[in-house]
């Protein structure tokens, strides 16, 4: 692989976040570095979801600090996030159902949009011009994913292993320069897993992407990160090359639920 | 249109490359070419395409392409892989585009056979495979990829983007300013232009060499009858390896200087289709089948009012849709009625279609049913049966205006000449012929007798006014054991007329009954279980269903009560059949990558379900090796039920032309 892993952009540190009495994070630190694939996984109910919640703005942690391409935070902005460039994708599908898919991955857009809502109701000048632009792109982000078959379909209407690539399309519109991929390949067949896999590392390999992915299928994670780390109970209990978190003796007690 | 055509000093436009050159001096603001990138419809035009296509004749020089080399030619339809095979006739060599969906080692046979130095190929998936058989060709020195896509880290040094290889045939070029004119001075006529390999319904393939002449004659003849002209437009959608889209996508293109448009992927035909809505349209019959199979799927999905508009129209069309077409007298009821159909059903239909502008669409390739041949023309699309075959470019017969009948494939096309040998094989000459067999003088003696004619295995005969009628392969035309004649293809052509049935193969052969093995059609049978409430779980569950086999069944039946109409064929009538456990599969060579079904292989894999058919057997259990596309492979097992089938008496004796 041509792609160099370069430095650490974004440095979790300490993080414990609570909702009540409940305890989703515990002290967690790890870094992720630019152009590099970092997975999370853990088993259910770990608290991965919550920390890319954390990371993107969602929650705001109670402790800890978060240095993010050499700025330090308390907590992360969603909107400050998406203009710095990480867009993300959900573990439920989050796409407007009704829209067709050029819709969704124009939506996708929107923070690049310059001009006011009167341009635009207007479709003139600047803001014909600059939708064009847009259009170009997003149907860049369509030849990518191989999805110009269904460019016209509402999304609603489509099967569900589609919906999740019209998902990453929507988030490969915004041109992240960090994507955050909550469960991509949840309820896939071995078929749409493979073609998922295909277009991640495409993703990361020719734009450059450094990508954060929660996932289940631990021969996918195995297979597609350069470094792991691993939750249980809101606690960090591994953390690096797959193969080293591979044979952790914790992690293999998480997964398998052997004795202390 | 074609005057200006015709008045061009067709003398000496006898290669493809100087008809290029002349399109780009006439017309060379005209669109040649188009293609759908990113959403949009992007054009060259003929004085475009020219600068291309040389451009790309360059860089193959420079790769060190010679006169008589042939050029390997992969991928879907691309205009830069169209340009390519013209650059290598200005060079003098002999393209050779293969089937894209072939499996790598497929490609291996072409690669050795044709003895490939350098193939041009659309993208990563192809470099993979060619990647792949390398070891087993060493005489493939290049592989230049047209699409850079996922082949960045790829560092071998003999795979070239198109990109650099036209950058370094600039260079060429600076330095031989002349090289390329002089090359295109020094191609004759009767060059070989082109090498189509046979699909191999019997043995291996075969190379098939047309020369310059051959494919020139065919198209101009063609293009001449249908009187298509610069202003014509069509879909370039089928496999460039296919000897139909040769013709019409490239030799016609070129004769007659009109539009091709290249869809956006294999999946976007359809609406590609529509947006393009082309003038002159080619499918082989599978396609209009699937179309119509998608129509009756969507019209039983719709809601009351329309269904019963849907169904009321195509009786009227039925009744005198084809009559119209064909400028026969019609009752003015009847028109008045054809006109109201024709704004409520027929002309929002053929726009859904994407054939409103068509003035004329051809099928070939395999017999078309006469019921779906009755539909398209009775909607008012102007549908015609042409015979030919790879070794005689497509021409060999055509549907003139008017003349349409619905079971003969028309007379002899302009310059072709037809006998009928006395065992019923129909041989042909004329200027379309091959020129031979790639390396196989064995084989090119066989198929051209003495006198000049090529034999086509086609076993048919001349009705009275001259039309050509086929029944079957000739090989395939067999007899029963009472010794009534058996034409597998008429009665599986009939079988596969029903939306629910997708493949048939019919046995008899020196049988004393007619058995056939069933594949029905996942969309239309799976839409059909969904609506009944039958729950499925794939191809070989929903095959194995009770309900689907009583379906089947009453199809059956009435093809039987068909072929009882007919006397020649009331022998025929199917008395046993099983629904295969999986679908027929190009990939498990059960079919040719044309979809022609090969006879001999299935009797042979499946000969225990043959011998349950006909050993009086109620079920019979098998099981079989399936590839998958990415050449995996795994087994499917099935107990399969056989049904005997009520058949009839002959009930008429006339020749078939009921209706």
């Amino acid at each position: 692989m041509a792609r160099q892993i370069g430095e650490v952009i974004l440095d979790l540190r300490n993080i414990s976040l609570s909702f009540g009495g409940v305890k989703a994070l515990t002290d967690i630190s790890f870094d992720v570095r630019e152009h590099e694939i970092r997975a999370i996984i853990g088993p259910n109910g770990a608290g991965k979801s919550s920390m890319l919640n954390v990371i993107n703005g969602v929650y705001h942690p109670q402790q800890g600090e978060i240095v993010f391409r050499g700025e330090h935070r308390k907590d992360m902005d969603t909107h400050a996030m998406a203009a710095a460039g990480i867009a993300r994708t959900f573990q439920n599908i989050a796409l407007f159902k009704g829209m067709s898919v050029l819709d969704n991955l124009m939506a996708g857009r929107n923070l690049k949009m310059k001009c006011s809502f009167l341009q635009h109701a207007l479709w003139w000048g600047p803001a014909r011009r600059e939708e064009l632009a847009h259009r170009r792109k997003v149907e860049e982000v369509i030849d990518f994913l191989e999805i110009e078959h269904i460019r016209k379909t509402p999304v609603g209407r489509l099967p569900y292993g589609l919906q999740k690539r019209v998902e990453l399309g929507r988030a490969l519109a915004a041109e992240p320069s960090m994507l955050l991929l909550d469960e991509p390949m949840a309820g896939m067949n071995v078929e749409e897993k493979q073609d998922m896999c295909r277009f991640i590392l495409d993703v990361n390999d020719q734009f450059g992407t450094t990508i954060v992915l929660i996932e289940h299928d631990m021969g996918v994670v195995m297979d597609i990160s350069d470094r792991v780390v691993v939750l249980d109970y809101g606690r960090k209990i591994g953390d690096g090359a797959p193969d080293d978190v591979k044979n952790n003796p914790e992690v293999i007690a998480a997964y398998l639920g052997t004795q202390h | 249109m074609t005057a200006a055509t015709s008045a061009a000093p067709t003398d000496r436009l006898d290669t493809f490359p100087r008809l290029l050159l002349e399109h780009a001096r006439v017309r060379g603001a005209r669109p040649a070419v188009r293609e759908k990138d990113l959403g949009i419809w992007q054009s060259w035009t003929w004085a475009e395409a020219a600068r291309e296509v040389r451009a790309i004749a360059c860089g193959l020089a420079e790769l060190g392409f010679k006169r008589g080399d042939r050029l390997g030619i992969i991928g879907d339809n691309r205009p830069r892989l169209y340009w390519s095979m013209c650059a290598a006739q200005m060079l003098g060599g002999i393209p050779v585009p293969m089937y894209q969906d072939a499996v790598a080692l497929e490609m291996t046979f072409v690669l050795q056979d044709a003895g490939i130095h350098i193939a041009i190929v659309e993208d990563q998936e192809q470099v993979d495979k060619l990647l792949e058989v390398r070891e087993q060709c060493p005489e493939l020195r290049h592989i230049v990829y047209d699409d850079p896509r996922g082949l960045r880290h790829y560092t071998q040094a003999f795979l070239h983007g198109l990109d650099e290889v036209v950058a370094a045939g600039a260079i060429h070029d600076a330095n031989q300013p002349d090289f390329l004119d002089q090359e295109i001075a020094q191609g004759r006529p009767d060059d070989i232009a082109i090498m189509l390999y046979t699909s191999g319904t019997t043995g291996k393939p075969k190379g098939v060499c047309q020369t310059h002449h051959a494919l020139i004659s065919a198209a101009r003849g063609g293009c001449g009858f249908d009187g298509l002209g610069e202003a014509d437009e069509v879909l370039s959608y089928l496999p460039m390896a296919w000897v139909g889209d040769n013709l019409f996508s490239y030799a016609q293109a070129l004769v007659a200087g009109f539009t091709i448009n290249c869809p956006e992927s294999g999946d976007t035909v359809m609406t590609d289709l529509r947006e393009i809505g082309p003038t002159c349209y080619f499918a082989p019959p599978r396609v209009f089948e699937n179309l119509l199979t998608q129509v009756m799927i969507r019209m039983e999905d719709a809601g009351a009012l329309k269904r019963r508009m849907f169904h009321y129209f195509m009786g009227v069309a039925k009744r005198c849709g084809a009559g119209i077409l064909d400028g026969k007298p019609v009752p003015a009821a009847d028109r008045l009625l054809y006109a109201l159909g024709k704004l409520l059903v027929f002309g929002p239909l053929k726009n859904v279609l994407g054939m409103s502008r068509i003035r004329v669409a051809y099928t070939a390739g395999a017999a078309i049913g006469p019921d779906l041949f009755r539909f398209y023309r009775s909607i008012g699309i102007n549908l015609k049966q042409l015979y030919g075959q790879t070794e005689t470019c497509a021409y060999v017969c055509l549907q003139p205006d008017r003349q349409i009948k619905f079971d003969s494939v028309g007379l002899p096309a302009p310059g072709v000449e037809i006998k009928v040998a006395d065992n019923g094989e129909i041989l042909v000459k004329g200027p379309m012929l091959l020129k031979e067999y790639y390396r196989r003088p064995d084989a090119t003696a066989e198929s051209i007798n003495a006198d000049g004619y090529f034999m086509t295995g086609d076993a048919g005969f001349l009705d009275e006014d001259g039309h050509l009628k086929i029944i079957d392969r000739a090989k395939d035309v067999g007899k029963l054991g009472n010794g009534a004649m058996f034409a597998p293809n008429y009665i599986e052509n009939k079988l596969k007329f029903f939306a629910h049935i997708k493949e048939a193969v019919a046995f008899g052969h020196d049988r004393d009954m007619v058995c056939a093995f069933i594949n029905i059609d996942m969309g239309a049978v799976g839409n059909w279980a969904e609506r009944r409430g039958i729950p499925y779980a794939g191809y070989t569950d929903l095959a194995a269903k009770p309900e689907v086999y009583q379906l089947i069944q009453e199809c059956v039946e009435q093809v039987n009560a068909e072929l009882a109409h007919d006397a020649m064929v009331a022998d025929t009538q199917v008395h046993r059949f099983l629904i295969l456990h999986k679908e027929l599969d190009p990939d498990d060579d059960e079919l040719t990558r044309t979809r022609k079904v090969r006879r001999n292989f299935i009797s042979e894999k499946y000969a225990v379900l043959i011998d349950a058919l006909y050993g009086g057997k109620a079920s019979q259990f098998i099981e079989t090796e399936v590839k998958f596309e990415d050449g995996r492979k795994g087994k499917v097992a099935a107990d399969l039920v056989i049904r005997d089938v009520k058949t009839f008496p002959v009930t008429q004796v006339n020749l078939g032309r009921a209706a």
